[in-house]
């Protein structure tokens, strides 16, 4: 029998090692596993890594795992919004270190990761200074430069409904970056607003297929 | 005059296409969703996965679940549609987006575009979608004030922030002109009535030339 509900929190992010590279999905906070980014304070681990589109708004969710100061570095879009002033006061005291990603790189990075695929070649910011250091080539007359694959130990994800095979869907413009993470990490975490029965999803509408989910936490809204 | 904010989003819009799939960048581009003209379907694209962006909601109709890549609440069209980031920017990268309307701090004329930051050490840089946008659009077109609040043109023979593509504006919507990108470098095609064209030069760095047919630049109050 195949059930990934968990009963608790705790439970949901049991296990996260030190060091580890934690796939945060969300943009802005639509999408955003609030919940279970607070559980990691709980948990303890440290010295950890952030793949998140945004660096967290306010003083709840992501950005208060970040203000524990146990994030060494987050790889990011757009870091700095309204509201961002965690992330703002950690980089401001050298506290934090920002690796800065086109954001459909760092995307397509994790989807290479979970096609089981090397890398790809880019046009994205060939003439810039994010493409400084990486592999340049020329295909057919216009240059690329080498993306390498982006892979995380855990993804928090945060979705609309599961069943206990941990299929999910997701509500309008809150899918973003969750169906990609999902796939792209050794352990798939999922806060969920209802946990329905087995069935009770149309197939038609599963977004992510719980072959890529390990763990679903009932977090009501 | 020169055009207010609004008034650029609005002549910006003028130029989109019946049946165009177009991205609107944060900031100023995002005000041209507000002046779709009446007689085209346009479809708006988000770069958080939304195809068909809608007008803003009223007030008892706001859904946290839907915002735009500004972050603000939207509303989505009949026949608009979700996608998860990774096919939103197959979307952006792959050239199936006709164009994208995007904010700037500088362009050269060249067709550089800077906008992603100014190297100001107070302030941690953020480039979101933009490298992708500015590489990936079928046509990128600009939309921005002609110069900084302090006089500091915005339209350059060389970019002084750091790129975030090179070579790729193609139109300048500006409050004091619509500036085309050519191999030859600006060409002014309209420009504000109670403005001579010595006095646009001075107020542009780069060297501009009017088109033979240069007409007037002018917007409702809208």
């Amino acid at each position: 029998m195949i059930d990934k509900r968990v009963r608790s929190l705790a439970d949901a992010v049991a296990g996260i090692p030190d060091g580890a590279t934690i796939l945060c999905a969300g943009f802005g906070g639509a999408g955003l596993p609030d919940a279970l980014c607070e559980a990691v304070i709980e948990q303890g681990a440290r010295d950890l890594t952030v793949v998140a589109n945004n660096a967290g708004t306010g003083r709840t969710g992501l950005a208060a795992l970040l203000a524990t100061g146990r994030v060494k570095r987050i790889i990011c879009s757009f870091p700095r919004s309204s509201g961002s002033v965690v992330f703002e006061e950690l980089y401001a005291a050298g506290r934090i270190e920002l690796e800065l990603a086109p954001q459909g790189i760092i995307s397509e990075r994790m989807r290479c990761a979970a096609a089981g695929l090397g890398g790809f070649y880019s046009p994205v910011s060939v003439g810039t200074r994010l493409a400084e250091g990486k592999e340049h080539r020329e295909i057919d007359g216009r240059m690329y430069v080498l993306e390498k694959p982006l892979k995380g130990d855990v993804a928090l994800l945060s979705a609309d409904r599961s069943d206990r095979w941990g299929n999910l869907t997701y509500r309008k413009s809150a899918r973003n970056f969750n169906p990609t993470m999902a796939m792209a990490a050794s352990l798939s975490v999922a806060q969920v607003r209802r946990i329905v029965e087995l069935g009770e999803i149309d197939p038609e509408m599963v977004i992510t297929p719980g072959i890529f989910v390990d763990r679903v936490v009932h977090v009501p809204v | 005059m020169p055009l207010k904010r609004r008034q650029i989003a609005w002549r910006a819009a003028q130029d989109l296409a019946d049946g165009a799939y177009v991205n609107l960048g944060i900031g100023l581009p995002t005000l041209v969703s507000d002046f779709i003209p009446a007689d085209r379907e346009i479809v708006l694209h988000s770069e958080n996965g939304v195809l068909g962006v809608g007008p803003a909601p009223g007030d008892n109709e706001v859904d946290w679940d839907l915002i735009n890549a500004g972050k603000q609440p939207i509303t989505l069209v009949t026949g608009g549609s979700y996608v998860h980031h990774t096919d939103s920017f197959l979307m952006i990268r792959g050239g199936h987006l006709d164009l994208a309307l995007l904010g700037a701090f500088e362009v050269s004329e060249k067709g550089d575009l800077a906008n992603w930051t100014t190297d100001d050490p107070g302030f941690p840089p953020g480039v979101g979608g933009a490298m992708d946008l500015a590489v990936g659009a079928k046509e990128i077109r600009v939309l921005v004030e002609h110069t900084t609040k302090a006089g500091v043109p915005r339209i350059r023979r060389q970019c002084g922030y750091p790129l975030t593509a090179a070579g790729v504006v193609r139109r300048i919507y500006t409050d004091l002109a619509v500036i085309d990108v050519g191999p030859e470098g600006f060409v002014v095609r309209e420009m504000v009535e109670d403005l001579d064209f010595p006095t646009l030069q001075a107020k542009t760095e780069a060297t501009l030339r009017a088109a033979p047919d240069l007409c007037a630049l002018r917007a409702p109050a809208v």
